[in-house]
């Protein structure tokens, strides 16, 4: 059974009207920003299913923009972010389609025409990034993440995660996804605590590894 | 704290074997669980309430329209009325009403609330606990610890049914926030556990059924104005259970009956707007309104 807390209950103090569609789009737009690591000057979003249909009365394209620029879901100028000052500096636009596929409230990010994110309001507030570029991938910004991008060899989950592990650091959730054998492969850790750089930069050392990133979780009680 | 609790019966049991409230053990639960000291939780608590009571002064003071024009300015024309001719009921039930109107309406204008269980129904658990602590003069404390019992209360029921619409119909959403309200209301006037949990079931077992078919798919119609019904059914549920009266069913198999009726009900009529109040002539007519025009 998935465990939840109280202030999974009374929470999350956020900008109306709805969990899914106005606090889990400016999640999505936030964690998609922290996965992408910097200012966007360009984002295309393409919202899907009942996000396209029903979206405009629930402020999902400005939740998402919102999120995108670093607002948090309880912020009050995510009702009127695309006439914000913070909105002047980036180009946006928004698309909208119908896939079966995919989840009811979903949505494609796409940052400066250099990555792509897909990911997935499921309830609640509650949010999912599913996918970078071709990569499955399982985020939900609930914990701090370690991604990597890295060449498909036997031995690597070891080297990373003995690095956390020498930090006495638990590893919460392991997930990995390859194109094919030997090829390109990724990797998501999430953690609880907090990594420094030290593991950061270690993991960056490690041969036949090509990128890293660390995505900070988004608004917990903690955090 | 050594053992997990997931059901109304072991968390009636942790009261009785510790002698404490739920909210005693509760908050010591989530201080293991998320990893945080008390005082952080309550202070989590704390400024939830704040929020919730900055919700309903804003939303009292306002008549802007939601974003598809559909609703915003009914908290205003119960606020005259009330201020011509007081209600029936008197006036605790004029503040929960309006109470629960106001933030729901704030919510709906994109304004700041809480979400408890949902944005859809951030309404009613405030509207009793605030209301009801103003008329009978609870302090804060007492407030921050009636809020947790109905956190306490919803992370138990979503332990079984997953508080969402698109899940289990209204019942886990404006339903489950009646049944918090009725627990925390209990609380606030110092029902003991078992009164607590009886407010709780009372309350779940009147919303069994209740369906989830937004107008336009829209958190609006009929979703906000549930939420002033809701907080009523919630103190009806509290007065019964405080005075004495018991569920006949406990809590634990309500909530399974609920998620039982959850899962019977057809997807039409669960947040896909394909059935019920969704599909009427009107609904229909202002869907093309609202969407097929723009």
């Amino acid at each position: 059974m998935k465990q939840t807390a109280i202030f999974d209950i009374i929470s999350p103090i956020m900008i109306g009207p709805s969990s899914s569609h106005t606090a889990g789009a400016v999640r999505l737009g936030l964690l998609a920003r922290n996965i992408y690591a910097k200012d966007p000057k360009k984002v295309t979003f393409k919202l899907y299913n009942s996000y396209a249909q029903t979206g405009k009365g629930h402020g999902t394209e400005k939740g998402l923009l919102a999120g995108v620029l670093g607002l948090d879901v309880d912020d009050r100028r995510i009702k009127n972010i695309f006439d914000d000052v913070l909105a002047k500096n980036i180009q946006y636009k928004f698309e909208y389609g119908e896939d079966f596929k995919k989840h009811p409230n979903s949505v494609d990010f796409i940052f400066d025409d250099d990555m792509h994110i897909y990911g997935e309001s499921v309830g609640a507030g509650e949010v999912c990034v599913r996918k970078i570029n071709d990569f499955s991938v399982k985020l939900t910004g609930k914990l701090n993440t370690l991604m990597l991008v890295y060449e498909d060899v036997p031995g690597m989950i070891s080297k990373v995660t003995d690095l956390i592990q020498k930090k006495n650091i638990n590893i919460a959730s392991l997930h990995c996804d390859r194109y094919a054998k030997g090829e390109e492969a990724s990797m998501c850790i999430c953690i609880d605590g907090d990594l420094d750089d030290e593991v950061i930069d270690g993991v960056k050392k490690i041969d036949k590894v090509y990128f890293v990133s660390y995505i900070k979780k988004i608004g917990t009680i903690d955090g | 704290m050594d053992k997990s609790i997931n059901t109304f019966e072991q968390l009636l049991a942790e009261c009785n074997a510790r002698r404490k409230r739920i909210w005693q053990i509760a908050q010591a639960y989530e201080s293991d669980w998320c990893e945080v000291p008390v005082n952080l939780v309550r202070k989590c608590a704390t400024e939830s309430l704040h929020a919730m009571k900055e919700a309903i002064k804003t939303g009292l003071q306002s008549t802007e329209m939601s974003m598809s024009g559909m609703c915003g300015n009914d908290c205003d024309k119960l606020q005259k009325r009330f201020a011509q001719r007081p209600a029936v009921f008197g006036k605790t039930f004029e503040k929960i009403t309006t109470y629960a109107l106001a933030t729901s309406e704030e919510n709906i204008r994109m304004g700041k609330i809480v979400a408890c269980p949902t944005a859809g129904s951030c309404g009613i658990v405030p509207s009793v606990i605030i209301a009801v602590a103003e008329d009978f003069n609870i302090s804060e404390e007492r407030q921050v610890n009636a809020l947790i019992t109905a956190g306490e209360i919803g992370r138990i029921i979503s332990a079984k049914v997953a508080l969402a619409g698109a899940v289990a119909g209204c019942q886990a959403e404006c339903g489950a926030a009646a049944a918090m309200a009725a627990g925390a209301v209990t609380q606030l006037l110092g029902g003991p556990p078992q009164q607590v949990l009886n407010a709780v079931a009372l309350a779940l077992k009147n919303i069994l059924g209740l369906t989830c078919d937004p107008v336009c798919g829209l958190v609006e119609v009929p979703c906000f104005k549930r939420n002033p019904f809701m907080a009523i059914i919630a103190m009806t549920a509290s007065e019964l259970a405080m005075s004495g009266v018991e569920s006949k069913i406990p809590i634990d198999e309500v909530v399974d009956a609920m998620d039982q009726t959850g899962q019977l009900m057809s997807p039409a009529l669960k947040e896909s707007s394909l059935g019920g109040l969704a599909r009427t002539k009107t609904a229909i007519q202002l869907q093309h309104k609202l969407f097929d025009c723009k």
